[in-house]
């Protein structure tokens, strides 16, 4: 035990407070821009940043992983902010968390893997049009100057890397940006025009809402939506961090502990937040490998935030601007254009669809379980094929089944047979094929009365043992035909 | 002769045409051996877990990218060793050849245009100049 903590706090001292630090200076911009997506003040995503991170890196399942507030989830809150305020979206933030706890008790993570690639490629790019979306209303109709900050923000953050690796380029677009604005005095909105920063520590409170089922009326659908789509993301990145680590994590004790920090968070003020694609990549580039990186990154946020609060505020909309939409590059999955040609038509489809609908319905969740639901019908319509061959031999009928005879397939497995023969001995053979459900018995019944209609005798060949288990329900009532290997 | 070779593959025709060279290298000293590097690259790896449904075909993918190399340097009966290392390619092929004291790195060229050159660093051409040893890059 002790050994284990040693060994997943303290193995890359150094290194996991260096990355840290730069986690730390890009969380910020993001932390805000995602507050400002939700429609709460910045504080709310700053605090829900500083909480989870320093929370998860205890109790998360995924070391060097961070966590905070994400745009998934705010895109997710924005109805119930417009609608309810600020109090039901921190009841939503506890119940999100209480539901992730469940999940994790019970094992969902293991349903991860009847999540389709198509629809995870979905999910990403919807992301990333959702939060390219929400930053058009703060660039279209502005002054001449936005477009010409959006534009050097974005030359910066591309080009400058090519020279300088060891600050990030979004803090340095931001400090030179701001810089220039406050010194030339130029007119522009600021991140203080939609909402303020207030230089303290987040302090324990009870969201201000009445206790009753008509909240949880309200507050639930969200937070399930939440939870959902919360998970998901932390999965999926954690499985990134896996594999750049070349390390393995418990994905279940990852949802508890998504779970709890956002309990945590919601208790502070905080909106709910889960893992970070983009942040969890920078971390383990720049060197994060331990516990300690994820908990210093939330740490010395919240250090930068209670010193330079007051700066923070004057930052130009345009900057961020440009910043998340880097963010929007950065997440969208620029191989699927060449995925759409090449991947089979059906996850095209699934991919396609996932992105239209969420794109439509503003809500990744419902994109996601209309992704897995259209997979599955597609999945099931293709193992649904079913393939009858006639042979006529000189004393019998012999008809060849091939695939798997189940509800979705016994229309027509029925249909595929010829009735028209009289008086012979008819032979099904179901050596290339698989018995499913009750379904499949009773076709095969419905197949056998037919053929006895004409006088004719069936022998069933072939059955696999399981197959053969559920036909044999059938020779109990019905004796007009033989079972024969 | 050199007795300890690193061979440094992406999977593409380049990395097979060093591993010709490598051959006729090694094939002039029997004590020989041959160290095939394949470089997991950190920002290709959100991609490559997107696109593939779970851990053992994205293993199984990348070890494919190693076989036609090994193949190779198996018909010709080259005692080799392969490993599959993770971060960026160019950085981690330095690093690793200069902690393990290699006597000479072969790599293939990527072959990318001026402009892909500009923007990506070529692998080749920082490997080169920050390797300890002698750097035979293959076009």
């Amino acid at each position: 035990m002790l050994e284990k903590i040693k060994k997943e706090w303290f193995s890359n001292v150094r290194a996991d407070i260096l990355s840290g630090a730069v986690v730390a200076l890009a969380l910020i911009p993001e932390a805000i821009a995602f507050s400002i997506i939700a429609g709460v003040d910045p504080m709310v995503g700053l605090y829900a940043s500083f909480l989870i991170a320093v929370t998860i890196a205890f109790v998360g399942g995924r070391p060097a992983m961070i966590s905070a507030a994400t745009g998934a989830m705010a895109l997710l809150m924005v109805p119930l902010v417009k609608e309810y305020g600020h109090d039901y979206l921190l009841a939503a933030t506890v119940l999100t968390g209480v539901i992730q706890i469940l999940f994790g008790v019970f094992k969902i993570a293991k349903l991860m893997k009847f999540i389709p690639r198509a629809v995870m490629i979905g999910f990403v790019n919807a992301l990333a049009i959702l939060v390219f979306l929400a930053q058009v209303p703060h660039i279209l109709g502005e002054s001449t100057v936005t477009y010409v900050f959006v534009g050097i923000t974005l030359v910066i953050v591309y080009v400058l890397p090519r020279f300088v690796q060891s600050i990030p380029a979004p803090l340095i677009a931001i400090v030179v940006l701001t810089a220039v604005t406050l010194y030339a005095g130029i007119d522009m909105k600021v991140v203080g025009d939609l909402g303020g920063i207030t230089k303290s520590l987040p302090e324990f409170f009870i969201p201000n809402i009445p206790f009753n089922f008509e909240t949880l009326a309200i507050v639930f659908p969200y937070s399930i939506a939440l939870a959902i789509v919360g998970l998901l993301e932390s999965l999926l990145t954690a499985s990134i961090v896996d594999d750049m680590t070349g390390t393995d994590s418990n994905k279940n004790k990852e949802a508890k502990g998504q779970g709890i920090a956002n309990i945590v968070t919601g208790f502070f003020g905080g909106m709910a937040g889960c893992a970070m694609i983009g942040q969890s990549v920078i971390n383990v580039k720049s060197g994060g490998r331990g516990r300690l990186s994820t908990f210093v990154a939330g740490l010395f946020l919240m250090f930068l935030i209670l010193v330079l609060g007051d700066l923070v505020v004057q930052i130009p909309m345009p900057v961020l601007v440009g910043i998340m939409i880097m963010v929007c590059i950065g997440t969208f999955d620029w191989s699927s254009f060449t995925y759409l040609r090449k991947a089979p038509r059906t996850d095209a489809i699934v991919m396609l669809a996932t992105v239209i609908i969420v794109v439509a319905t503003h809500d990744l969740s419902k994109g996601v379980i209309a992704g897995v639901i259209l997979s599955a019908i597609f999945f099931v319509a293709k193992i649904a094929k079913i393939k009858v061959t006639e042979n006529y031999m000189n004393d019998h009928a012999h008809f060849k089944i091939e695939g798997q005879l189940f509800f979705a397939s016994v229309e027509d497995f029925v249909d595929a047979f010829n009735y028209s023969i009289e008086s012979t001995n008819v032979i099904i053979d179901f050596r290339q094929s698989h018995v499913w459900d009750d379904s499949a018995v009773g076709a095969i019944d419905k197949v056998v009365n037919k053929y006895n209609e004409n006088k004719n005798n069936v022998t069933i060949k072939g059955l696999d043992s399981s197959s053969e288990k559920l036909v044999e329900k059938l020779t109990i009532h019905n004796k007009s035909f033989v079972i024969s290997d | 002769m050199y007795e300890k070779i690193l061979l440094a593959v992406d999977g593409s025709e380049n990395s097979l045409r060093a591993a010709e060279e490598v051959i006729k290298i090694a094939s002039m000293n029997a004590e020989c051996t041959v160290d095939v590097v394949y470089v997991v690259d950190f920002s290709k790896s959100k991609n490559e877990i997107l696109h593939t449904q779970g851990r053992e075909e994205l293993d199984f993918s990348r070890r494919q990218r190693l076989f036609p190399v090994q193949e190779l340097l198996q018909v010709k009966n080259i005692p080799y060793t392969t490993n599959i290392l993770r971060g960026e390619p160019g950085p981690t092929i330095i690093k690793y050849a200069n902690e393990h004291a290699f006597e000479l790195v072969v790599i293939g060229s990527r072959g990318l245009n001026g402009l892909q050159e500009m923007v990506l660093g070529s692998v080749s051409h920082k490997v080169g100049k920050r390797v300890n040893c002698p750097v035979l890059i293959v076009k």
